[in-house]
């Protein structure tokens, strides 16, 4: 235990602070504007649509120290039934086409769709196939996409906040 | 690479005889050429790699490897929605990829198909999994989509009380055609959709291609390129490691883990960014090399980034194997005993935590692993704990191979020119990735791509983690899964 704490104290903070706007990193300037738009949690439930998984390693970053997500109040939610957002990612594989749409049925309002990276834009290296509806938005409605092989965790922040923007 | 065509006759003795004397099966594919379908499997043979082909002339049906090799089961079964090629008096006639997306006399990798055609809906394929029937067993269905941010696919749990009896995966969900993808790239282009394959394993994948493409142009590839992809794929080792370890830490309860290990990850693709152009260094390996060198001030700060690491791993290794909560949790879950393992036929890392010592970096001759001696990390306990135990070991050495790539890389050129070859020609690649053997077989024509067969190792493992989870609790699931943390993307192609 004694370690455990050294440790956590001799880290740091490492999420850049929220105070001073002007002065702000990036990530905390994001951060307080989605805040400042919503004024209350958003709850993203991520579904994986058919993509190389790459994509989901630059989202699992959010939620490191230094993008700290959650400790902002957004938060992945198990369940769409729980989701304000559905972040997607991929090309819509044919075999995830019935399950895309079941999630989004699934979705209460506001139902918004984020895409994100190039597969899920435009179809990316894989296109439309036998196997591959392509881009998200041939498949369920899309709000706002976010380019990229994979985008950079900062890039898909950027994402969330244009959507938010929206909801004003 | 060695070439053999068999008989029919030969094709089970011929893989019997190899099981004998310590061969392994490491992949199995269908192609169809000029001559009609044929089969083709990869071994892995004492003397090096080995492809063993058997012309089918017209006939739609093939013996069974199963018996020998246990996991070509699933791979046969592809065979059947792809080339519609089915094993001899099969008894599990269910389709593995197709999923209902393509109809049944369709078949995408044949060559009168196109790969761009559009079905209208087939329908919902129904597909009866494995039912257990006793008091009180009940089933528990999971997936495709899942709770946390991952992959798709199906689990069917058949539990009493909290135990699991039985576990069937469904998997094919993302299935996106990257097979028949590859014959509408040209082959120096091909590499970038080889390292989309799987993202966590992109180094892997794209130089397995590579090398494949390499060999059948007849290209020798630069010592400088060679130890610049080393450092690639051990710097990708590294990625993976650090991004289980936290997940691992996390799924057992212990958050600081977590923290920890994906702040460091962080920091590390961070570097990979600033060093190879791309957090994950996609398209760093390219046909012939790698795209751009890395200067030697780099290399200093890689060294100094990896003895930096190295003491913060083991600060932490210390502290998860000091927590006795956390300890409890890992000792004995998902245990995949060596005999089973060896049965199976698990590969890479999971075969590492089970006592075999299977390691291309050690056991073949490629640059730069036959100079570098790859010290390799072995477990004899096949549980979560010797599985996170490897992990530590192979990140440790890992680093300390990167500290001796940076500090005597050869010098020349970084990329060779290619050109690809205008007749028929074939080329193997064969990878030791962070989980496993990533394999690559390539025909090409006329200057392009006739057939490339991609193998990720999640092929091999899938199966294995169904019976380490027996006999487990239902709440283990999860951590007992991320311990194999297998490909979803690199197994349905
Ligand atoms: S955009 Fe790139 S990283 Fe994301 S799923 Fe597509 S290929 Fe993978």
């Amino acid at each position: 235990m004694q370690r455990i704490v050294w440790k956590i104290l001799r880290t740091g903070i490492l999420t850049e602070p929220v105070y001073n706007l002007d002065k702000l990193p990036e990530v905390a300037r994001i951060h307080h504007e989605i805040l400042h738009i919503l004024g209350r949690a958003l709850c993203i439930r991520q579904v994986d649509a058919g993509s190389c998984n790459g994509c989901e390693l630059e989202i699992h970053a959010l939620n490191n120290p230094y993008y700290n997500l959650e400790g902002y109040g957004i938060k992945f939610v198990a369940s769409p039934r729980h989701a304000d957002l559905l972040m997607v990612t991929g090309p819509v594989s044919h075999n995830m086409e019935v399950a895309l749409k079941r999630t989004y049925e699934a979705t209460p309002d506001p139902k918004l769709v984020l895409a994100v990276g190039d597969c899920g834009c435009d179809g990316g290296i894989f296109g439309e196939s036998y196997a591959s509806c392509g881009r998200v938005a041939n498949v369920i409605p899309v709000d706002f996409a976010v380019p990229g092989c994979p985008p950079p965790p900062i890039d898909i922040l950027r994402g969330v906040l244009g959507l938010a923007r929206r909801m004003k | 690479m060695k070439r053999e065509r068999l008989r029919r006759e030969a094709w089970v003795t011929h893989a019997r005889a190899l099981a004998a004397r310590g061969g392994r099966l490491v992949a199995l594919w269908g192609t169809e050429r000029a001559e009609g379908r044929v089969l083709c499997a990869a071994y892995a043979t004492p003397e090096g790699l080995q492809w063993a082909e058997l012309p089918l002339a017209g006939e739609a049906t093939f013996p069974d490897l199963a018996p020998v090799f246990h996991f070509a089961g699933r791979m046969q079964r592809a065979l059947g929605d792809l080339l519609g090629l089915t094993v001899e008096n099969a008894a599990d006639r269910r389709p593995w990829l197709n999923h209902g997306a393509w109809p049944a006399a369709y078949q995408p990798l044949a060559r009168a198909a196109s790969g761009r055609e559009a079905f209208a809906d087939c329908g919902v394929i129904d597909y009866p999994f494995v039912r257990v029937e006793g008091d009180g067993v009940h089933e528990i269905p999971v997936g495709p989509v899942h709770a946390g941010i991952i992959e798709p696919g199906h689990f069917r749990f058949s539990i009493v009380g909290e135990k699991v009896l039985r576990l069937e995966a469904r998997l094919g969900y993302v299935h996106k055609g990257i097979e028949k993808r590859f014959t509408q790239l040209a082959p120096l282009e091909a590499h970038r959709l080889a390292g989309r394959i799987s993202g966590d394993s992109t180094v892997a994948h794209a130089w397995a291609y590579c090398m494949a493409l390499e060999d059948a142009a007849g290209v020798e590839l630069p010592p400088r390129a060679a130890w610049l992809r080393g450092l690639m794929l051990e710097r990708e080792r590294v990625a993976n490691h650090l991004g289980d370890l936290g997940a691992l830490a996390n799924d057992a309860g212990l958050a600081f883990g977590l923290t920890q290990f994906s702040r460091l990850r962080e920091d590390w693709q961070r570097a990979s960014r600033e060093i190879f152009g791309h957090r994950f260094m996609m398209d760093g390996v390219v046909p012939g090399g790698a795209a751009a060198d890395v200067a030697p001030p780099m290399l200093e700060r890689m060294r100094a980034d990896g003895e930096r690491l190295a003491k913060e791993v083991k600060s932490l290794r210390a502290i998860l194997d000091g927590h006795a909560g956390l300890q409890d949790r890992f000792l004995s879950a998902g245990r995949l005993r060596p005999e089973l393992a060896a049965r199976l036929g698990v590969t890479g890392l999971a075969a590492r935590a089970s006592g075999h010592a299977i390691d291309l970096r050690c056991d073949q001759a490629w640059a730069p692993y036959e100079s570098l001696e790859v010290r390799m990390a072995t477990q004899r306990n096949g549980d979560v704990a010797a599985r996170v135990s490897v992990r530590f070991d192979e990140t440790l050495e890992s680093l300390r191979l990167i500290g001796e790539i940076c500090d005597k890389p050869p010098r020349g050129e970084h990329r060779v020119e290619l050109q690809v070859p205008a007749g028929e020609a074939y080329g193997a690649g064969w990878v030791e990735g962070w989980r496993g053997e990533v394999f690559c077989a390539l025909e090409l024509e006329g200057g392009a791509i006739r057939r490339c067969h991609a193998h990720d190792p999640s092929w091999q493992n899938w199966p294995a983690l169904e019976h380490a989870v027996m006999d487990n609790i239902v709440p283990d699931f999860p951590l007992i899964n991320k311990s194999f943390n297998l490909s979803y993307s690199g197994h349905d192609l």
